[in-house]
C-alpha cells in the first residue's frame, strides 16, 4: 500500500468517525428537547407557541454540536 | 461544481411549481409535458459529482488593488442590491392606509417588532433595527443561494487535484463546455469550475464578520446601558468566586464569536453540499424535499442567528442585577 492510500484511508475513516461519533450527543440532546417539550406541551397546550420557540433554540444550540462535528469532518475530507 | 446541477433542477422546481396549477387539470398536464421534456433533455448530460472546496473561489481581480472579489462576495452584493432595490420599491409610494407591497413588508416587521419586544422588553425597540437587518439579510441570502444558477455556472479552472475532463456542447446555439463524468487519471489535467455566484453563508468569512459585528455591539450596549458597572463582569476584586469567574466570563465572549460563525456556516455549507451530493445520487425528484428542507434551515439559521443577538444584547444590558442592587 502507497503511502497516499493510507493517508486517504486515514482521512476517510476520521471524517467517518468524527460525524459519527459526534452525532452521538447532539441526538441524545435533541431527543430529550424533543420530549420534553413534547410533555410542556401535552401539560400546557395554551402555551403551545412560546415552547416551540423556546424548543427550537434550544435544538439549534444542541445541533450547533453536530455542526462543528461535521464542519471538522468535511475539512478532514476536503482540504 | 458544474453547470448541470442547475439544469438537473430546473425541472424539479418547475414540478413544486405545479402543485397550485394541478387544481385545473389542464394546467397540470402542461406542467408534466415541460417536465418530461426538460427532464428528457437534462438526462442527456452528464452528471458529475461535484468539485468542493471550503474557501470561496475568486472570480475576477480588481485591477488597481489586487483584491480578489470572491464569488460569495458578489453573492453578497446581489443581496444588498435585493433588499437596496425591494426597500426603495416598498416605500416609493408610502400611503397611511398600506396596500400590497407595503402591507405585507409592514405585516412582517410588526411581527419581528413583536418578537423582539416580548423577549428583550422596552429595549427591544432599541435592538430591533441591527436584529432584524441581521435577520432579513441571512434570509434573502440563504434562501437566495438556492436558486439554479448559484453553484453551479461558472468559468472553467484547472483543478488542484483531480478534476473532470471538459467537452464542449451547442446549446440553444451557444457552445458551452460541460465537465464530463468520469475523472481524469494521474498525469491528465483535470478541469474544474469556479461558480459566478455561492451562497454568502458558505464563505466562514460573511457569518465571522456578522459575528463579530454582534458580539462587539452588545459590548457597547452594555456599556450604554451600564457605564462602567458593566466590566464588574469580567474583572471583580469584591470576592474570590468573582476572580475565577471573571476571566471564564471573557472567554466566553470570544467563544461566541467562534459558535456564532461556525453555526451558521456549518449549516449553510452542510446544506449546500447535502443539495449537491443528493442531486448526484438522484437526479430527479428526491432533490426537492432536501430543498425544502434547506429553507427551512435558511430561516432557522436567520432566525437563530437574529434570536441569539437580541437574547445577549438584553442580557447585557440587564446586568448581575443582585450585584448591581447590593452596593
Amino acid at each position: 500500500m502507497a503511502a497516499g492510500d493510507l493517508i486517504e484511508f486515514g482521512k476517510l475513516l476520521g471524517a467517518g468517525l468524527a460525524m459519527g461519533l459526534g452525532a452521538i450527543g447532539p441526538g441524545i440532546g435533541i431527543g430529550l428537547l424533543g420530549a420534553g417539550a413534547m410533555q410542556a406541551i401535552g401539560r400546557n397546550p395554551e402555551a403551545t407557541g412560546q415552547i416551540q420557540i423556546n424548543m427550537m433554540l434550544g435544538i439549534v444550540f444542541a445541533e450547533a454540536v453536530a455542526i462543528y462535528a461535521l464542519v471538522a469532518a468535511l475539512i478532514i475530507k476536503f482540504v | 461544481m458544474d453547470e448541470l446541477m442547475s439544469d438537473v433542477m430546473e425541472p424539479v422546481m418547475g414540478e413544486e411549481g405545479c402543485l397550485p396549477g394541478c387544481m385545473t387539470g389542464k394546467g397540470c398536464l402542461i406542467y408534466v409535458v415541460i417536465v418530461v421534456i426538460v427532464g428528457f433533455l437534462a438526462s442527456k448530460l452528464p452528471v458529475v459529482m461535484p468539485e468542493i472546496s471550503i474557501p470561496a473561489e475568486p472570480v475576477f481581480t480588481l485591477p488597481a488593488l489586487g483584491f480578489a472579489v470572491t464569488n460569495t462576495l458578489l453573492a453578497t452584493w446581489l443581496t444588498m442590491l435585493l433588499l437596496i432595490v425591494g426597500s426603495i420599491l416598498v416605500t416609493r409610494n408610502m400611503g397611511m392606509v398600506p396596500g400590497g407591497l407595503q402591507n405585507l413588508v409592514e405585516w412582517g416587521l410588526g411581527v419581528l417588532l413583536k418578537l423582539a419586544e416580548s423577549v428583550a422588553g422596552e429595549r427591544g425597540r432599541k435592538f430591533f433595527p441591527l436584529v432584524a437587518t441581521i435577520f432579513i439579510f441571512l434570509l434573502v441570502s440563504n434562501w437566495t443561494g438556492l436558486l439554479p444558477g448559484f453553484a453551479s455556472v461558472g468559468t472553467i479552472h484547472e483543478a488542484h487535484r483531480g478534476g473532470h475532463q471538459v467537452a464542449q456542447v451547442s446549446l440553444l446555439g451557444v457552445n458551452v463546455n460541460l465537465l464530463q463524468a468520469h475523472e481524469v487519471g494521474e498525469h491528465e489535467t483535470g478541469w474544474t469550475v469556479f461558480s459566478f455566484l455561492r451562497s454568502a453563508a458558505t464563505d466562514l468569512n460573511t457569518p465571522l464578520a456578522l459575528a463579530i459585528i454582534s458580539v462587539v455591539v452588545t459590548q457597547v450596549m452594555g456599556v450604554q446601558a451600564q457605564g462602567l458597572r458593566y466590566f464588574n463582569k469580567f474583572i471583580s476584586f469584591k470576592d474570590v468566586l468573582g476572580l475565577i469567574v471573571g476571566p471564564l466570563e471573557a472567554v466566553s465572549e470570544l467563544a461566541k464569536i467562534i459558535s456564532f460563525s461556525f453555526r451558521l456556516f456549518g449549516n449553510i455549507f452542510a446544506g449546500e453540499v447535502l443539495l449537491a451530493v443528493i442531486a448526484f445520487l438522484v437526479p430527479y425528484l428526491v432533490s426537492v424535499p432536501f430543498m425544502g428542507l434547506e429553507l427551512f434551515v435558511g430561516l432557522m439559521q436567520a432566525f437563530v442567528f437574529a434570536m441569539l443577538t437580541l437574547v445577549f444584547m438584553s442580557m447585557a444590558t440587564m446586568g448581575h442585577g443582585s450585584e448591581g442592587e447590593e452596593h
